[in-house]
């Protein structure tokens, strides 16, 4: 996890300059520490595109015994994209984090070509090779993380939108009910189809619950934190402030309830408990949350059918009852044959068995990569995204506006959160839930909004270094 | 805020950590077990993937792969099929597998853990991975002359090397040819396979070491007049009285010797003269006098109710089960009643005598041998216990040789050579055929080899057949083919 630095502003007052340091020295670290961390920036980017690049070539040697063209060249154009990322980096936000880059273009990278492994071992081609729409879906993502870091110069405009997040995130999460865009696929409504295009709505909906999230906290931390009663030696809220909690728990209920959507539920309330505990930094809350939610979720598990099954079969994978069973454990196990078969180094990219687990390429990419690079590969992946969400938690610790230190920290977290869910499904730590697991997966709905986190959390980043402090500074030598 | 971070912090390191551990567990500690799951498939394609490693018996390769232009690589060929099938077994695309080829599967394909510094060093240089190959401790001279001693009979018969416990020979029959259930094609397997199963001579049945167990018969009093050595009341010259028939105690039946007269002539007979002419009612006075604790202690020693036993197949474990009356005890004696073996069972028991009271465990492997000629693992001699001290192994030795030189199993004699063994010839119920038996050693006084023989069905010839006439010169053609070879 981030290191920790000195407390920030907000809460202990900034020590003077260091008096001996001469002032030209200072504003030359000032002035090439930007074009330091951009360099930085541009080396790992590279590293990771020929990473990626690489194992998109391996899969087709692996798996075809020769190179297709066309993909080859339609992934070096999404390189360039990325790469035209680093350079309106340079522009428009010269002091953002250089890691979170790279480790989102690796990712997605992986990504894309694990999909095409799948689909080579599918026989599919064109457009319908879930790969090539990746690559596309890839485009947009980065599209819309460009445009996002182009229009939202400053991210402290979004606060000014904070009630406007909760209409979005609400209609969002609607969308699927509506008639005729409306789509149920395996059970669970939470698509989206216009013409061609299915998307899953309640992927930008996390986003826009983050932003609301944090401005409803900044603003409203104080009379959450402060007053309370206290019931049997606990500290517990007034009433009245449990408002936005219950309103909140209700939205997860009605997300898993009426979407039949364990995974997403779980999410946006782990996002919120966790902002809410950062924010008002009362862990009786959290209690009152994880209370309520294990409550409504063991309700759901004794009445909703769904829940249920996904529970049984987690907890006797084995059983052929729920093995052989209509939704049951198949999926769970092979994944998990999978994966035994990768054992530690992994089958080698394009020579495993991953097509033989049902979603392959979205829901259980994971135990694809875990099949065919083995428990090192995993590891790396995991490590990956435990850098990507440290990053934006150095922001939490290092920003000066509550809002932006926030945001950034509910958005690395709701990425933390939903890997876990992901993974843990796959390796049977939790049920599983038909979560995507992020940059990784197949799917566009995903990748949009994992790109736009990654925009956001760039943004915020930026205006932390971009703040002349001594904080910071020495948190920079 | 900040201390709230560094707790949310924490969390999420520990969210992380417990993937980290999960899929350790699943990639490395379970990853075997997992492997091994009949559901999974990919198991299968490795093992047909990587060019399986053959299976050898002397020099001659009994199984091995070739390369073939289909999805699976490689195809599994047995030169001599049916000749090796009982220590072979056979591979199936995806209907599993049976001997040798399941129970070294791992090692065959490659995919033990052993194996783990080859996978590797193969994914390095680019070369195909190869598996491992497995080096029985079948003779094939022997194993052919075992082959067509025991020719139409169904039976089986079994080779042992008294002093190592290497298994020689291992003959079923009827068998089946493992080359028509190794084709690529799961319909035609499974429909030849249903056939196998359906056939009543059950040809999928190793009878050596596992199917419906014959009861012993006669070489059971083997067994008997062990423990009536070792329990030190008893002498070969011990006398116990020789009526032609006796009625059990507590029961209308009357046992009868085999030829229906007393045991030679004389008010009563010495257990020596009972064991060389196999008469039935003095060892069922001799039973009755050792009681049932005795002879089971004495039978368990020997190996029976071992149901842990692998060679590496698992064998079944003979028995001598527990009786309930002194009438059960007296029949159970001479090798009736509930009493079933396995003919490996009787083969341990005559090695045990001829190896001097030592038994040794058997087995059919004697080396598993990476592609670079590495050796994985070798099976070297191990002791399975002592279920007779040296002197009683030096008696028996004596009775048995008597037994072929002079009595009853006079058609295992070779010229030349003391032969030790014993015949049995076992009822199966009023009316059904006998099962016919030879266990023996040669020569007897410095041991080559441990033999025995079954054969089931009364060899054709009903309630006519005994164990001198069929089975005695099978045991016979096994041993010379050792001792010559």
């Amino acid at each position: 996890m981030a290191s920790p630095t000195p407390s920030s502003a907000t809460e202990t007052a900034p020590a003077p300059p260091a008096p001996r340091a001469p002032l030209t020295e200072t504003i030359r670290v000032r002035l090439r520490a930007p074009a330091r961390r951009r360099n930085t920036e541009l080396g790992l980017l590279l590293f990771a595109l020929a990473l990626a690049g690489g194992a998109l070539a391996l899969v087709q040697l692996g798996a075809l015994g020769h190179l297709a063209g066309t993909m080859m060249l339609l992934s070096g154009l999404l390189g360039l994209f990325a790469i035209a990322i680093h350079v309106a980096l340079r522009v428009v936000a010269p002091d953002a984090d250089p890691f979170v880059l790279p480790i989102a273009v690796l990712l997605n990278g992986l990504g894309i070509a694990e999909i095409t492994r799948i689909d080579i071992a599918e026989g599919l081609v064109g457009w319908d090779a879930a790969g090539v729409r990746q690559i596309a879906w890839s485009a947009i993502a980065l599209a819309g993380a460009l445009a996002v870091l182009l229009v939202i110069r400053n991210h402290r405009v979004l606060l000014r939108y904070r009630y406007l997040a909760m209409l979005a995130a609400i209609v969002l999460l609607l969308l699927p009910f509506a008639p005729l865009i409306g789509k149920e696929v395996n059970g669970a409504t939470i698509w989206i189809q216009v013409g061609p295009l299915s998307f899953q709505p309640g992927e930008l909906a996390k986003i826009a619950l983050a932003i609301f999230f944090a401005g409803y906290l900044m603003t409203a931390r104080d009379s959450l934190s402060m007053v309370s009663v206290k019931v049997l030696g606990l500290r517990l809220p007034r009433p009245r402030d449990l408002g936005p909690i219950l309103v909140i728990w209700a939205l997860s209920m009605l997300v898993l309830i009426g979407q039949r959507d364990l995974g997403t539920s779980l999410l946006y309330f782990g996002l919120f408990l966790v902002m809410l505990y950062v924010a008002t930094g009362r862990l009786s809350w959290v209690l009152l949350g994880v209370v309520l939610f294990g409550g409504g979720a063991f309700a759901a598990s004794r009445v909703l059918p769904y829940v249920e099954n996904r529970f049984a079969g987690w907890l006797d994978a084995f059983n052929p009852e729920y093995y052989d069973a209509f939704g049951g454990s198949y999926q769970l196990v092979q994944g998990l044959f999978g994966l035994a078969d990768g054992g530690l180094i992994g089958t080698g990219l394009g020579r495993g068995h991953p097509g033989i687990v049902p979603l392959a390429e979205s829901d259980f990419i994971v135990a694809s990569l875990g099949e065919e690079l083995g428990m090192v590969g995993l590891f790396a992946i995991l490590a990956l995204y435990l850098l990507f969400v440290s990053r934006g938690f150095r922001i939490g610790f290092t920003g000066q506006d509550d809002f932006g230190r926030l945001l950034a920290v509910g958005l690395s977290f709701v990425v933390a959160l939903q890997v876990f869910i992901v993974v843990g499904g796959v390796t049977r730590v939790i049920p599983l839930t038909g979560l995507t697991t992020p940059f990784l997966a197949a799917g566009g709905s995903s990748l949009v909004a994992n790109w736009v986190i990654v925009a956001i959390l760039l943004r915020v980043s930026d205006s932390v270094r971009a703040q002349p402090r001594w904080v910071v500074e020495e948190g920079r030598s | 805020m900040n201390k709230e971070l560094r707790r949310v912090s924490a969390f999420v390191l520990v969210l992380f950590l417990a993937l980290f551990s999960s899929s350790t567990i699943v990639q490395f500690f379970q990853s075997n077990s997992l492997k091994e799951d009949p559901r999974n498939v990919r198991t299968l394609y490795a093992s047909f993937s990587t060019e399986r490693g053959p299976i050898l018996a002397g020099d001659q390769q009994v199984a091995y792969s070739t390369p073939v232009d289909d999805d699976f690589q490689y195809l599994r060929v047995y030169p001599d099929g049916p000749l090796y099938s009982a220590a072979t077994g056979y591979f199936t695309l995806d209907q599993g597998a049976t001997g040798v080829e399941s129970e070294l599967n791992s090692l065959l394909s490659g995919t033990s853990d052993s194996q783990f510094l080859d996978r590797v060093t193969s994914i390095l240089t680019g070369q195909e991975p190869k598996g491992a190959a497995v080096e029985l401790s079948i003779d094939p001279v022997v194993q052919q002359a075992a082959w067509d001693a025991l020719g139409d009979y169904q039976g089986a018969v079994l080779a042992i090397e008294p002093a190592t416990g290497r298994i020689l020979a291992l003959v079923s029959k009827p068998t089946f040819d493992p080359n028509a259930l190794a084709v690529h094609d799961s319909a035609a397997v499974i429909d030849l396979y249903d056939q196998l199963l359906a056939d009543p001579g059950q040809p999928l049945i190793n009878r050596t070491i596992q199917g419906d167990l014959n009861p012993p018969g006669s070489t059971f009093k083997l067994v008997v007049a062990s423990a009536a050595l070792e329990s030190g009341k008893y002498t070969p010259d011990s006398a116990f009285p020789n009526p032609a028939q006796l009625q059990l105690p507590q029961s209308t039946a009357v046992i009868q010797n085999s030829g229906g007269g007393t045991c030679g002539p004389g008010a009563t007979v010495t257990i020596a003269t009972a064991l060389r002419l196999s008469c039935n009612i003095p060892f069922a006075e001799l039973g009755l006098e050792l009681g049932f604790r005795a002879i089971s202690e004495q039978a368990k020693k020997y190996g029976f109710g071992d149901d842990s036993f692998e060679i590496p197949m698992p064998v079944a474990p003979s028995v001598y089960p527990a009786v309930q009356s002194d009438a059960e005890l007296m029949l159970s004696a001479f090798g009736q009643g509930n009493d079933r073996v396995t003919p490996l069972q009787m083969a341990m028991v005559s090695a045990a005598i001829a190896n001097g009271g030592l038994q040794m465990r058997p087995g059919v492997v004697d080396k598993v041998t990476a592609p670079d000629l590495s050796a994985l693992r070798t099976f070297s001699p191990a002791e399975y216990g002592r279920p007779i001290s040296a002197a009683t192994a030096a008696t028996m030795t004596q009775l048995m040789v008597a037994n072929v030189a002079n009595g009853a199993a006079s058609n295992a004699r070779i010229g030349g050579i003391d032969v030790a063994g014993k015949t049995g010839t076992a009822e199966n119920g009023p009316g059904e055929p006998y099962t016919l038996w030879f266990t023996g050693f040669a020569p007897a006084d410095s041991p080559q080899v441990a033999v025995a023989v079954v054969i089931e069905d009364g060899g054709g010839l009903g309630q006519e057949g005994y164990g001198n006439l069929l089975a005695a010169p099978i045991g016979k053609q096994v041993m010379e083919a050792v001792i010559d070879r």
